[in-house]
């Protein structure tokens, strides 16, 4: 039989050219999130590319408003879920601001390592799931074994996986265990042969670097009009850093660096958070000695602050005695009174600058808690690094800016 | 660039690695040591790690599970429990302050009043009913946090099974009361005398002072 195309010129197999539109999302198998792309196409190459989120939308904020203070950690936990306790962090110093009390030595240093764990771990996944998304599923296996070993930790210590609930206005729901700094310098040097095992698979790897080098080009410029943060911001050249620039807790006492990139491209954020891993390493280790320092007896050990009005007694009293069960009672019924006012408090979680707005009308409920979600502002410079490029980059291109659903859409 | 940055250099390549074929056996020889490793520890006879424990040795780092389980440590917030007096009575005195703190809304409890004669009427209530929809429980442990008289905690070492229909999540109160801690016990922590004891206090306006 003779083939179809026998009589026709090679001209006329030109498909027409007019572009194609294709919906990728909300629930696409490869897309991170519940996100829609509407993508025109030309052929292969992306012509037009519009990022809708919202899918994941749980009125988060609105839900604060119900309840007291206190009750809003569990959703904080729910924002983004790879480093809860980052965000339990962020939003206790807001409303700490608010009250005007600083939380005692050991639970600012226990937050910053609580924090840095969270971060090695959201940065694994991500790493991790950017480099399956090219088709290395080896290294994505050994980075989660690896956050294992951090959700173990940290499990030992709040109670929970992931959906921590740790974080305290004042303080920590409890102190650390015995064990805990050892736990973490034990887990390190392990963290630090799987990334490098991890790292010397890919870095060797042509596939991984031609498609990640030159890929999803991101500017200074439109980096810095977006509004975008964190590694993403970094990769650009940018090297701003919450942590450093502004420090809170005693993240001025410890000594890191902060990596930046300079093309702004996939391979430079994925290595950013490559190097963040290892920087947050060096917090932790030297951390772990802070925390050793601090005299037992003196006020600096304590988790809580000595303050009535906002840490529930201590149970003996509750169960024994009519004050401390009054005083129970009413920071349960009523909340933690804190004072009218208005605050935004920024913190350097895991994909940029973590920002709680709280406003308060006095009482024991927020009037509004705003959360300036990083991976948000990443996900308006998108559309940019997507477009001129394949369809088979658009996932691994949008894994590196992690956008994670329960941050960005709230 | 200030002090305290690193700049991100993009790696150079050498012919090796543009040639992909090098590498490649280089990298499938990595792989290939991890996989024989877990082979040689799951065959008969093998040191396996003890993956029940926290464990950051080398090779297999997964759970045969169910038949393998990992235990929950002791902070580990897991299905709800009440805890019991001595004679067997449900430590609660139903004030509600778990339900006020419950962010998920989750409980439900119908309080009521003792009998007439009965040592702790005019003291405290018990709960009739004490329900928890464990599907909508969150498990962040406010409730366990907010009792003050330790009557519900957390510590059972059990997580959510799956179950038949929605109406197996919602524990009642004969449900909660049967569960046991990860040590075995049912009894409260609670060190407050019971009303009617020699060491308990009384109501000071019955006694008329
Ligand atoms: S653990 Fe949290 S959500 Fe669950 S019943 Fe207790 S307070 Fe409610
Ligand atoms: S479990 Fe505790 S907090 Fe809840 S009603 Fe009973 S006594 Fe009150």
């Amino acid at each position: 039989m003779e083939s179809i195309d026998q009589e026709l010129d090679e001209s006329e197999l030109e498909l027409p050219a007019e572009p194609m539109t294709l919906n990728m999302g909300p629930s696409h198998p490869a897309m991170h999130g519940t996100i829609r792309m509407v993508l025109k196409l030309d052929g292969e190459t992306v012509r037009a590319c519009d990022v809708q989120p919202g899918y994941l939308h749980r009125a988060q904020e609105k839900m604060g408003e119900r309840g007291t203070w206190q009750q809003f950690f569990p959703y904080t936990d729910r924002l983004n879920y790879c480093s809860p306790m980052l965000n339990n962090v962020g939003y206790a110093l807001a409303v700490e601001k608010l009250l005007g009390i600083t939380v005692p030595r050991r639970a600012q240093i226990l937050r910053v390592i609580h924090g840095e764990l969270a971060r090695i771990a959201d940065h694994l996944t991500c790493n991790g799931a950017m480099a399956m998304e090219l088709g290395a599923f080896t290294p994505f296996l050994w980075y989660l074994k690896a956050r294992e070993w951090i959700w173990e930790i940290i499990e030992t210590q709040t109670g929970a996986r992931m959906t921590h609930a740790y974080g305290r206005i004042g303080g920590m729901a409890a102190p650390d265990t015995e064990d805990f700094g050892d736990m973490c310098l034990t887990v390190l040097p392990r963290i630090h042969s799987v990334v490098a095992e991890g790292e010397s698979l890919l870095l060797k790897n042509r596939i991984f670097l031609d498609r990640t080098q030159g890929v999803g080009v991101l500017t200074k410029k439109r980096a810095v009009s977006a509004g975008a943060s964190g590694p993403v911001l970094r990769s650009t050249g940018v090297d701003y850093d919450v942590r450093k620039d502004q420090p809170y807790l005693t993240y001025n006492e410890v000594d890191f660096d902060v990596p930046v990139g300079e093309d702004g491209d996939n391979f430079d954020r994925f290595m950013c958070r490559m190097e963040e891993i290892r920087q947050s390493a060096r917090i932790i280790e030297q951390s772990v000695a802070l925390l050793k320092k601090i005299d037992p007896r003196s006020p600096d050990n304590e988790v809580n602050v000595k303050n009535p009005r906002v840490i529930l007694p201590p149970k003996e009293e509750v169960y024994n005695t009519i004050e401390g069960t009054i005083n129970h009672f009413k920071l349960i019924m009523e909340g933690i009174q804190v004072p009218a006012g208005e605050v935004y408090q920024y913190t350097e979680g895991g994909n940029g600058e973590l920002g709680f707005l709280v406003v308060s009308r006095g009482g024991g409920n927020p009037w509004r808690i705003r959360v300036r979600a990083p991976s948000f502002y990443s996900l308006g410079a998108v559309s940019g690094m997507i477009v001129g490029g394949m369809i088979a980059d658009i996932v691994p291109t949008f894994g590196s800016i992690n956008m994670i659903g329960g941050e960005c859409d709230r | 660039m200030a002090a305290g940055t690193i700049v991100i250099k993009k790696p150079r390549r050498t012919a090796a690695d543009q040639s992909y074929v090098v590498e490649l056996v280089k990298g499938l020889g990595v792989t290939f040591k991890h996989l024989f490793k877990g082979l040689n520890q799951m065959r008969p006879g093998g040191q396996r790690p003890d993956v029940t424990k926290m464990n950051y040795d080398e090779g297999v780092a997964t759970l045969e599970y169910p038949e393998e389980k990992r235990p929950y440590a002791r902070r580990w917030r897991g299905v709800h429990r009440l805890t019991l007096r001595p004679n067997g009575d449900v430590r609660c005195t139903a004030c509600l302050m778990c339900s006020t703190a419950c962010p998920a809304q989750c409980i439900w409890i119908k309080p009521a009043e003792f009998p007439v004669g009965h040592p702790s009427r005019g003291h405290e209530r018990f709960p009739e009913e004490f329900v928890i929809d464990e599907l909508r429980c969150i498990f962040c442990g406010y409730c366990v946090e907010a009792c003050p008289v330790d009557a519900i905690r957390m510590d059972t070492g059990l997580h959510m099974t799956a179950l038949d229909d929605r109406g197996s999540f919602v524990y009642d109160k004969k449900k909660l009361m049967s569960q046991v801690s990860q040590d075995g016990d049912q009894l409260t922590a609670n060190t407050r005398p019971e009303p009617g004891d020699a060491s308990h206090g009384g109501i000071t306006r019955l006694k008329g002072h």
